[in-house]
């Protein structure tokens, strides 16, 4: 037997069928069959290199402690039992023993977890949990079936279920991790009915499997969500759908496996009321469809205008109404930055006249001053337009504005030719303002200058459409003063770096930011700014602030996307991409007489004098 | 019955309203997907917001400010709420749109 060690393949060779391997170093090897196996190992290195003792993994104990008293491991660099644990379940096990240590309170040991895991293999679905491999002692159940493409195997030890694996199909997959975590006893079952899809219409339906579950049983592995749990929170809140429950519980957030038996419960505590339809949320009344079931369609039937995704995702109403349309002229945008032609008249006055709609039908007009900062010729272009064109009010807005209110419809192009500056997007679903305290240059607590951070930062981002507006800021040191706890992206100067606060919220939906990360360069605050401001216009719901897109998506899950390099780098490519394309359009709208026309002009005509 | 000239046809987008005075009067203007051209009173039963910004669908417009739908053929309000505002028939002759008073 010869092993090639350290080796890595660039090419399976051969045109029909395999003639061999070609690796990055150059050298080849002839082969008649090529097997992929693909796995991952431990990153021990900081253990061995401080003497803990590791063998595949740093070796722990029961309560996930190292050889070493203070020193505690989990996850996948930890060997415990002999077993390195490769996935995501294990990992919130062992948090939750390492927290009861490390507060002290009087924990369970930990033994060890079954896993499961649940993949698609060249499009195959795969589950496998627990031992399934045969040996002396074990005997096993198994079905091939050559017509639908299903093999199943579920291996028994003492009468007990010990491990399973599926291929093709494997909804039955969590019904026997159940059984498996439970150690039934299965010598009064009769054996073919432990493999009968729920499918197949057998005596056992799904339903009646979570019934006789134990309310205490866990049903979401990932987050230690227990049926007692996810029941009261139907109840409770009077959830409909597995969506709600996730949001609510966290059940099948993480990996997704147990959304069938979620959905059973659901069934289960709703009874009748149980609606198949309502399983996801719908966009607007127009459709069935999920933003996300929408967004789909888009992209594999290559969609490119509003009017043809409500055609041929069969919109009940054929032209849309006042909530779809605007969101799906954003999603198209967002979707195809380069070619999309925005459609004026699916946009919300303000967006399609650049002006914030007032009680009265006046306009309010804010003009973009970079974090803040602004100087004495624009407060004397300010002045004279507010004189001029008979500005009702001059006030200064919270984000640290100039606001002038009572503008007539007509008069906006000229007022925005005469003051020249740039728009502030203050009616926009985009980044509104980038508030900022006076920083380093001049405060004696101020650690970063945190002025001119607030200025790059809203240049950069300013004009980029959002699902909902997006409000930023910076401050120098922690006293805040520019409030950056209650912002969709609040920096926060510190010592030698920057936190990151992301989801605040100031508003409707009070909220503090959650600290996403620390940073130690102004770099890294935009490489972290734009790969979160990408990922929430690629994934959040139209009108859908951070704040509570924060809260649905899990902080969790967008701090996967963002610490991983590579999805990182693909969002801020795709950022840098969508903001090649902006266009400030003030300055658009004062350089097109036809816009004028169509957008602001109003008609007139003399009437006979008893009218 | 007063037929006014109010615009020419090519004066009007598709689905973006147009206000238009007439001494104390205004009215808003549109024309829909299907070419033809409606005139309502441009001011919402809900509390006056101009209905000439809004965004039409069909024979709908949404009131820009807090989101009535109203049909700009027999200007009823839609359910859940309740009005409605004031129609006036149009004419369209020789690319002239006219409203009759
Ligand atoms: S004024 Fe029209 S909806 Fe309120």
């Amino acid at each position: 037997m010869n092993f090639l060690l350290n080796k890595q393949t660039e090419k399976i060779i051969g045109s029909k069928r395999v003639k061999g391997l070609l690796f990055k170093d150059g050298s080849k090897v002839a082969a008649d069959l090529v097997v992929m196996a693909v796995g991952i190992r431990p990153n021990v290195q900081l253990a061995k290199d401080s003497r803990i003792h590791v063998n595949r993994g740093i070796i722990v104990d029961d309560y996930m402690q190292t050889d070493s008293p203070n020193i505690h491991a989990v996850g996948e660099c930890a060997e415990h039992r002999e077993v390195v644990y490769g996935l995501v379940a294990p990992l919130y096990e062992q948090g939750k023993i390492v927290a009861e240590k490390i507060c002290g309170v009087e924990g369970k040991k930990y033994e060890g977890s079954v896993v499961s895991t649940q993949l698609k293999v060249s499009g195959v679905d795969v589950f496998s949990a627990g031992r399934f491999m045969d040996s002396d002692d074990t005997k096993s159940i198994k079905v091939y079936d050559d017509f639908e493409g299903v093999y199943k195997k579920v291996v028994i030890q003492d009468n007990k279920v010990i491990g399973a694996v599926l291929f093709g199909n494997i909804s039955d997959g969590p019904k026997l991790l159940g059984m498996i975590n439970k150690g039934t006893d299965i010598s009064d079952l009769p054996k073919v009915s432990i493999l009968q899809s729920s499918a197949d219409g057998s005596s056992e339906s799904p339903v009646i499997t979570v019934i006789t579950m134990a309310n205490s049983e866990v049903i979401c592995g990932c987050n230690g969500v227990t049926k007692s749990t996810i029941c009261e929170a139907i109840v409770e809140n009077g959830l409909t759908t597995v969506d709600q429950v996730k949001n609510c519980t966290n059940a099948s957030r993480s990996c997704g496996g147990c959304k069938p038996l979620v959905q059973d419960l659901l069934e289960h505590t709703l009874g009748d009321d149980f609606d198949q339809s309502d399983i996801k949320e719908a966009i607007c009344s127009c459709t069935n469809l999920s933003r996300e079931e929408v967004i789909e369609e888009i992209k594999g039937k290559k969609l490119k205008f509003v009017k043809e995704v409500m055609n041929v995702l069969g919109w009940k109403n054929d032209e849309g109404c006042s909530k779809c349309r605007p969101a799906l002229n954003y999603y198209l945008g967002m979707l195809y930055p380069s070619e999309y032609n925005d459609e004026e008249e699916s946009r919300f006055v303000n967006e399609r006249l650049h002006a914030n709609i007032q009680a009265d039908g006046t306009y309010s007009v804010v003009p973009r001053m970079y974090g803040g900062v602004t100087n004495a010729n624009d407060l004397r272009k300010i002045a004279d337009v507010s004189d001029k064109y008979d500005v009702a009010m001059i006030k200064l807005t919270g984000g640290q504005r100039i606001d002038l209110l009572g503008i007539k419809k007509e008069d906006l192009p000229k007022v925005w030719a005469e003051l020249d500056m740039p728009s502030g997007y203050a009616y926009g679903k985009a980044l509104r303002t980038v508030k900022t305290c006076v920083g380093s240059r001049f405060c004696r607590f101020g650690t970063q200058d945190s002025t001119q951070l607030g200025i790059d930062l809203e240049k950069k981002f300013e004009r980029l459409n959002t699902p909902h507006k997006v409000k930023m800021s910076v401050s120098a040191c922690p006293r805040n003063c520019a409030e950056s706890g209650i912002k969709d992206v609040g920096i926060v100067g510190v010592d030698g770096g920057f936190e990151m606060y992301v989801g605040g919220n100031g508003g409707t939906h009070l909220r503090a930011g959650d600290l996403l990360c620390t940073v130690k360069t102004e770099e890294e605050v935009f490489e972290f700014t734009s790969a979160f401001l990408q990922y929430y216009r690629e994934t959040a719901n139209y009108l859908e602030r951070t704040s509570k897109w924060v809260e649905r998506t899990g902080l969790e899950h967008v701090r996967e996307m963002l610490f991983d390099q590579k999805s990182r780098q693909q969002l801020v490519e795709r950022m840098d991409e969508s903001l090649t394309h902006t266009k400030d359009p003030w300055k658009e709208i004062v350089e097109n007489e036809n816009k004028q026309e169509k957008l602001f002009q109003n008609l007139s005509s003399a009437v006979p004098s008893r009218v | 019955m007063e037929r006014i000239q109010v615009a020419y046809i090519n004066n009007l987008s598709e689905r973006l309203g147009k206000s238009v005075k007439l001494g104390n009067l205004e009215i808003a203007l549109f024309k829909l997907s299907n070419g033809e051209v409606r005139a309502i009173e441009n001011s919402c039963p809900h509390k006056g917001g101009l209905l000439s910004q809004g965004i039409v669908s069909g024979e709908h417009v949404f009131c820009p400010l807090h989101d009535w739908k109203i049909c700009t053929g027999d200007g009823e309000v839609q359910a859940p709420d309740e009005g409605c505002v004031r129609t006036y028939k149009v004419e369209i002759q020789d690319e002239k749109v006219y409203v009759c008073l």
